[in-house]
């Protein structure tokens, strides 16, 4: 097996050139992923704790503007304006946190699963004032635990009231509980679908198994200290999921359900093939799936082991650049090639961070958190490398460097030092060929071999 | 190379993107060289935010309108029937109406209900389904899946314009997307250059090819003086840009086109609030219909719209809530215009949807599955059973010419 940092740094990181003593060989990478996550110390990212009384403020004050008069209202008004602001400039920091990670992190592979399962459970504000709660739900629920056994990520997602708001899991109430037959309202069965058919087994349910997970998840929900199992909420009686009865309206009795659908060989199934998908091949060989299925199966769903699984087969290893990278990889790896760090991006003024990164991410088809729907951002090369995907990262390539670096670095250092050995003869031969700086440093970032993966 | 590409329009912020007014799209599926779809052009848009159909299409004539909405029933706009009047915003169309080509359905609505939405009510709207589909379990747009059923489609077949998707025309059937604002303009050696570092990969190299060639059509539009040079400097611009790119689409070989205007969300100070939503509405009619000529649009059938009406009585900020029944604004020369089509449920306290909404009489799907069965022969079989699953279309309701 031969494992060459190119391939390390492109498949598993966010590009070249690697950091300083950068591991880029299975043992060292997951030496790393095993010792502290110094990047969360480094660039902190944002905690719902700390949101809190933002969040109540915001609720309060915009029921005031809506049901006060004249004088009153227009206080609220702005009162309620400002806080939504706070919220946003705390989403928009944490998006230049996430960059600023990516760009400094020794160990580019932890960044790279923390976007992967944070694409895994995804969540979209729904409102202005959620704005925050997806990046908090990745800090809180995704982030520590990288290397537990993915019943405690499942476990920490869905009781995350970033998760709760998004599906609606915070608006379903049990038909028959106290609070249920007093409103006469009902099930949602949204967060139900969405565990069984997105989060773990996949397959293999019927809509019964949805509807009585639903009834199961009923209790569970949002207040204004966070996420909190209200028995008033939760629909009496037994439920079956999956052939197994879970008897007990408790929290207890919902984290037993998501312990047994984590275990389940489907959900091991499914994920080991989403894990092989994401990081190595659209369409990956069965070889591959099997053996990271098999690693799942064997160690109860342990992400390290699955981690470990990942970085020692040869097929993780092949040279071929099947993938294409996403804007937000993309984006990263023009960054880190043009020798940005993360201090230069936590220093950028909000304006400028939107109209160099955000806003030609957007146009590039992925705008910042807000993917399509609930099954997050697609992963086929073809959804990406569009016409018009293409125009703006063409674009971008020949027009953005020249606004974040003075003077534009030697284009032919900078082929080598981005693609190492990806370095095509094809674009070897362009590249002196330009008639300028800018548009030489336009063809590396432009090339196939920069956006594929 | 113009870098305004980037800089301008970035005013809103990270997290609402999505939600800018002006963060529309523009999806348009094409036919290939044997026309599969024949010569009809179906335009959809979908007004976010919840368009008050009331508002749009008033019910002058009965005297109860100006009790439930002081502030909003005046000054009274053109007569259209009799009974209903045009809001006066939209005036500049009713050379259409005389024409027979502007015409509205009043009193329709997805089978959405109760909840009040934005989020979920654009999702059944461009999913196309009923109440009895589970959340989350169908993930592609009608449209879309009209087109699935049209053999013979060109893989380069649709365009969403804008950051935001067209969710009604996505899933698996070809669809491509633009921005009218996106452009690749490259120095003929950097073109070159393209072409060499594209050239062993397919992918890549057909993206590019078209991205250019998207650009040079749009170019050669203009320097042919298909398009006007007259784009607005100022609110309609946007729209302008919008319109003329689905414009020149539809004159080539585009037969599906869909975008969103946004902006529907009235719940305070509607009559200002309301104001460029309605001249952005218009704009985009009067323009395409312009754009198009007489030929073109004479086969072009346009249908505007939205998740759901607001409520009958203005509330207490002079504007209007989430409601429930609204309007659906049609216009083309494909269409049978000069009437304001559905069952008038009327406005007495008795006759409204919870004591609070228009009562919706009809299903929006049926008009757009009769629209479709009449522009492109599709079975009703099919309409009923996987375009829109669980519709009734019920009796052809005469919308076409």
């Amino acid at each position: 097996m031969t494992q060459d940092k190119t391939t390390a740094a492109f498949r598993f990181g966010y590009g070249l050139p690697l950091p300083d003593q950068a591991p880029a060989e299975p043992a060292s990478m997951l030496a790393a992923l095993r010792g502290p996550d110094v990047m969360a110390a480094t660039w902190p990212g944002p905690h719902l704790a700390d949101l809190n009384d933002t969040l109540t403020r915001a609720d309060t004050l915009l029921q005031t503007w809506r049901r006060a008069k004249a004088a009153e209202a227009r206080v609220a008004r702005q009162d309620y304006r400002q806080a939504i602001a706070q919220l946003e400039g705390v989403t928009l920091l944490a998006a230049k946190t996430t960059i600023a990670r990516a760009l400094d992190a020794p160990d580019g592979f932890r960044e790279r699963l923390v976007q992967f399962w944070a694409d895994h459970f995804t969540t979209v504000a729904r409102a202005r004032r959620d704005s925050p709660l997806p990046a908090t739900l990745v800090e809180e629920a995704i982030r520590p635990h990288l290397t537990d056994r993915f019943a405690d990520m499942l476990k920490a997602v869905v009781q995350h009231p970033a998760m709760l708001r998004y599906l609606d899991q915070s608006r379903s109430l049990g038909p028959n509980s106290r609070i249920g037959k007093r409103q006469a309202k009902g099930l949602n069965e949204n967060l139900a679908r969405e565990l069984l058919e997105l989060h773990t087994v996949g397959s293999g349910y019927t809509q019964e198994d949805v509807t009585q997970m639903a009834e199961l998840l009923t209790g569970l929900t949002v207040d204004k200290t966070g996420a909190t199992f209200d028995a008033r909420r939760a629909e009496p009686g037994p439920e079956t999921v999956l052939g197994t009865t879970y008897a007990g309206d408790a929290l207890a009795t919902v984290l037993k359900a998501l312990d047994d659908l984590a275990e389940h060989p489907a959900t091991a199934a499914h994920l080991a093939r989403k894990l092989a998908v994401h990081f190595v091949s659209d369409q990956p060989s069965p070889d591959l799936v099997q053996a990271l299925t098999d690693a799942w199966r064997s160690s109860g769903g342990d992400l390290l082991a699955v981690a470990e699984s990942l970085l020692t087969q040869p097929a993780a290893w092949s040279r071929m650049q099947e993938k294409a990278r996403q804007p937000f990889d993309f984006t990263v790896a023009a960054l880190r090639t043009l020798g940005l760090d993360g201090a230069d991006v936590m220093r950028m003024a909000d304006g400028v961070f939107r109209q160099i990164i955000l806003q030609p991410m957007a146009a590039m088809g992925q705008p910042w958190q807000r993917p399509p729907g609930p099954d997050g951002w697609p992963e086929a090369a073809e959804v990406w490398i569009t016409p018009e995907a293409m125009a703006v990262r063409i674009t971008w390539a020949m027009e953005m460097p020249q606004q974040l670096v003075t003077p534009l670095p030697d284009p032919a250092t900078l082929m080598t030092r981005s693609l190492g050995s990806h370095l095509g003869e094809r674009l070897a031969w362009a590249v002196p060929r330009s008639e300028s700086t800018r548009e030489a440093v336009g063809l590396v970032l432009a090339s196939p071999e920069f956006n594929r993966r | 190379m113009d870098r305004r590409l980037f800089l301008k329009g970035l005013t809103g912020t990270a997290c609402s993107l999505a939600a800018h007014p002006l963060m529309t799209t523009v999806t348009l599926a094409a036919s290939d060289g044997s026309a599969p779809l024949g010569d009809h052009r179906l335009v959809v848009v979908i007004l976010r935010g919840g368009m008050d159909g009331l508002d749009l299409v008033r019910p002058s004539g009965d005297p109860l309108l100006a009790g439930y909405r002081p502030t909003l029933s005046a000054p009274q706009g053109p007569d259209l029937t009799g009974y209903f009047s045009l809001n006066p915003m939209l005036a500049g169309l009713m050379p259409l109406w005389q024409a027979g080509q502007l015409g509205f359905v009043h009193a329709t609505s997805t089978p959405y209900r109760d909840h009040r939405s934005h989020f979920d009510g654009q999702d059944i709207l461009e999913a196309g389904t009923g109440l009895d589909m589970p959340d989350g379990s169908v993930r592609d747009g009608w449209l879309n899946r009209m087109l699935q059923a049209v053999p013979g489609l060109r893989s380069q077949t649709a365009f969403a314009i804008g950051a935001d998707s067209a969710p009604v025309l996505q899933g698996p059937a070809p669809v491509s997307n633009w921005q009218p604002d996106v452009r690749l303009d490259l120095s003929p050696q950097s073109r070159l250059l393209l072409d060499h570092i594209y050239h062993d990969d397919a992918l890549f190299r057909e993206a590019a090819t078209e991205a250019v060639s998207l650009t040079e059509r749009m170019d050669l539009a203009r320097m042919n003086g298909a398009a006007p040079p007259t784009v607005d400097k100022g609110r309609l611009a946007e729209t302008d840009r919008l319109t003329d790119f689905a414009a020149e689409r539809l004159r080539d070989d585009t037969r599906i086109a869909a975008f969103s205007l946004n902006g529907w969300d009235t719940h305070r100070n509607q009559s200002g609030g309301s104001t460029l939503p309605l001249q952005r509405l218009e704009r985009v009619v009067l323009r395409l219909a312009d754009q198009l000529g007489p030929q073109i649009w004479g086969k072009t059938l346009l249908l505007a719209m939205t998740e759901f009406g607001r409520t009958v009585a203005e509330n207490g900020t002079r504007g209007t809530d989430h409601g429930t029944g609204g309007a659906m604004l049609m216009a083309g020369g494909a269409l049978k215009g000069g009437q304001v089509m559905g069952r008038w449920p009327g406005l007495d306290e008795a006759a409204l949807y919870q004591r609070r909404d228009l009562m919706p009489t009809s299903d929006v799907r049926a008009w757009a599955a009769w629209a479709m069965r009449g522009m492109y022969g599709l079975d009703r079989n099919l309409l009923e059973s996987s375009v829109f699953p669980g519709l009734a279309m019920g009796s052809d309701p005469g919308l076409l010419a």
